[in-house]
């Protein structure tokens, strides 16, 4: 019984998630009475020298210098073939959503994926994470030996509660060959750079998919004009050309933290929490009263935002002159 | 060129959720159900392929018999037949087990491109595509954002975190997840759903295809989500809302 978790690390520096799910994982093994390990593909675990773990593992290899699913897949499942853990953790990163799900098949397991919290019950693990994009949540029992597999949501331990130790530092090279992957991957880019930086926005009028029509944008963009805000979006209203992609805030695209930010119509999905539950101050305007939006909101209305909307127009002219 | 797209039919975003009875689901009764929205763009780009490069487009879905309405509205977008995998309550299967019910009907087909939404709106597991691609063997790529066939590969726009893209060449054949927004949606027409009413949907399911629906990690508990945040709920009429929020922002958050 071990706890292993996998630490995503990218041209030298770490995927501020991997640190949440390390105290993630060194509080589930606490809570089963097991040690836990830490594994890096892709660069070096010496870092992690300090830390309260068994084992710091450096996968090294050549072929994992760039990332690849079929390399990544092949490294970690000979790791876990030798460390034999009862619990594999990762944050729930888009490169882990790449590949997690076909190293825990490979292992013949499933992954529950965007956990955001793990209990020990009796033994057993239990695993909260969200279904219908944040409004409900299950718990998840899992049975028997494992190893169970589980991606651990962004935010939803702290990373500064690392806990401070030592760790023995192992190098680990695996088996790999050349053929075996399949994908060639170009260098990564940017789109041509960002003509509207949000992140320095004040105010932020922002708009999804309760806006219904693109003919109704108008209703959102006069309260924004009002305000003197930045207008945004919510990912569906960039998808249909309503706004440019440019505008769109959330994991996909900006993160901001303005004074006050306005979700209209947005329901709240946790792709779009990511990008602005910094905000100083969160107004939601939504007509279903149990949108997860109104969870990180300050202030709420539930109602109807082709009259609310309006009224709100209204009475910031009035004060403004 | 053979492009076979998993679909999955899912409660409409609209519709209000309540916990069943025994409080291991949704109460669906009173729902409405649409197909899968990364799925539905999936669908949109493999029918965009086949108006290139000619081939066929087989849509695939499990479900209970009530999916049978999103897989008459897929083939009435214009795709040629449909398996449908008929099971009840898939929700007890975890995404391991329901991988291998939709790897086996994708291997009786041989398709050279599979194509699938990057994740639900019900489970959001996001990992079905990359599963499915394991089981059968083959190379897969997720969140696309764009597709250029090529002979005997694929080049595909693949998106990271940030803003951040990367172009990947995989062999054919392949098994990519598309994400939300990489086409324009096109709407059935009348003539595609007349046509969609003679297209062939064959049945089968997982006892027809040796599979066992088991699970390692079964929900024992759905509920909903405990608010952290004391909200201020404004009430009253859109005006009286409108008012108090103003004042909020002008004497609390100090804008305005």
């Amino acid at each position: 019984m071990s706890v292993l978790v996998v630490m995503e690390r990218t041209g030298g520096r770490w995927h501020r998630t991997s640190w949440e799910t390390l105290a993630a994982g060194q509080q589930i093994a606490a809570s089963l009475g097991v040690g836990a390990s830490a594994v890096v593909l892709g660069g070096s675990a010496a870092e992690l020298a300090d830390k309260r773990l068994a084992k710091a593992i450096t996968v090294e290899h050549e072929l994992l210098n760039a990332y690849s699913a079929d390399g990544y897949t092949a490294a970690l499942s000979q790791v876990i073939e030798r460390e034999q853990p009862s619990l594999v953790l990762f944050p729930h990163t888009y490169q882990v959503r790449d590949y997690a799900p076909k190293l825990a098949t490979r292992r013949g397991r499933t992954l529950v994926s965007d956990v955001v919290q793990v209990r020990v019950e009796g033994g057993a693990l239990v695993m909260v994470r969200q279904l219908f994009q944040g409004r409900l949540n299950a718990d998840y029992r899992c049975a028997g030996e494992g190893p169970h597999f589980a991606s651990i949501q962004a935010g939803a331990y702290q990373g500064d509660a690392v806990a401070a130790g030592g760790a023995e530092l192992v190098s680990f090279p695996p088996t790999l060959e050349n053929s075996a992957i399949r994908t060639r991957a170009e260098e990564p880019f940017r789109e041509s750079a960002r003509a509207v930086d949000l992140s320095s926005a004040e105010m932020i009028v922002s708009v999804g998919r309760g806006i219904k029509e693109q003919e109704n944008m108008p209703v959102v963009e006069a309260l924004a004009q009002a305000l003197g805000a930045e207008m945004a979006a919510s990912r569906p209203i960039c998808d249909n050309g309503w706004l440019p992609m440019e505008r769109q805030v959330g994991s996909s695209g900006q993160t901001v933290s303005p004074k006050v930010y306005f979700a209209i119509g947005i329901s709240g999905a946790i792709q779009h929490l990511v990008g602005m539950k910094g905000s100083k101050t969160i107004v939601a305007i939504n007509k279903d009263a149990n949108a997860p939006i109104f969870d990180v909101a300050d202030y709420g209305i539930v109602g109807d935002l082709f009259e609310v909307v309006p009224a709100l127009t209204e009475a910031v002219r009035k004060i403004k002159g | 060129m053979k492009i076979l797209v998993a679909i999955k039919q899912v409660p409409s975003r609209d519709g209000q959720l309540k916990t069943a009875a025994d409080g291991r689901w949704i109460d669906e009764s009173g729902l409405t159900f649409e197909i899968n929205e990364p799925d539905a763009y999936a669908l949109e780009e493999a029918l965009q392929l086949r108006e290139k490069l000619g081939g066929e487009v087989i849509v695939l879905c499990a479900g209970p018999e009530r999916a049978t309405a999103s897989i008459r509205e897929a083939l009435a977008k214009g795709a040629d037949r449909a398996v449908h995998a008929v099971e009840d309550n898939l929700e007890s299967a975890d995404g391991f087990h329901l991988g291998r019910l939709l790897a086996k009907a994708i291997a009786a087909e041989s398709p050279d491109l599979v194509l699938t939404g990057l994740q639900s709106d019900d489970f959001g597991h996001g990992q079905t595509g990359v599963v499915v691609a394991e089981l059968l063997g083959l190379p897969h790529a997720t969140i696309i954002m764009q597709v250029e066939a090529g002979e005997g590969s694929i080049r595909v726009k693949r998106e990271l975190e940030d803003g951040w893209f990367q172009y990947l060449t995989l062999p054919l054949p392949a098994v990519l997840t598309i994400q939300s927004g990489i086409n324009k949606l096109r709407y059935a027409t009348l003539m595609g759903i007349k046509k969609a009413r003679a297209k062939e949907i064959r049945t089968t399911n997982a006892s027809e295809l040796g599979v066992s629906l088991a699970a390692e990690a079964t929900i024992e508990r759905v509920y909903a989500p405990s608010r952290s945040k004391q909200t201020v709920m404004l009430e009253g009429s859109p005006a009286e809302q409108a008012a108090q929020l103003v004042e909020k922002l002008q004497r609390e958050v100090r804008v305005l």
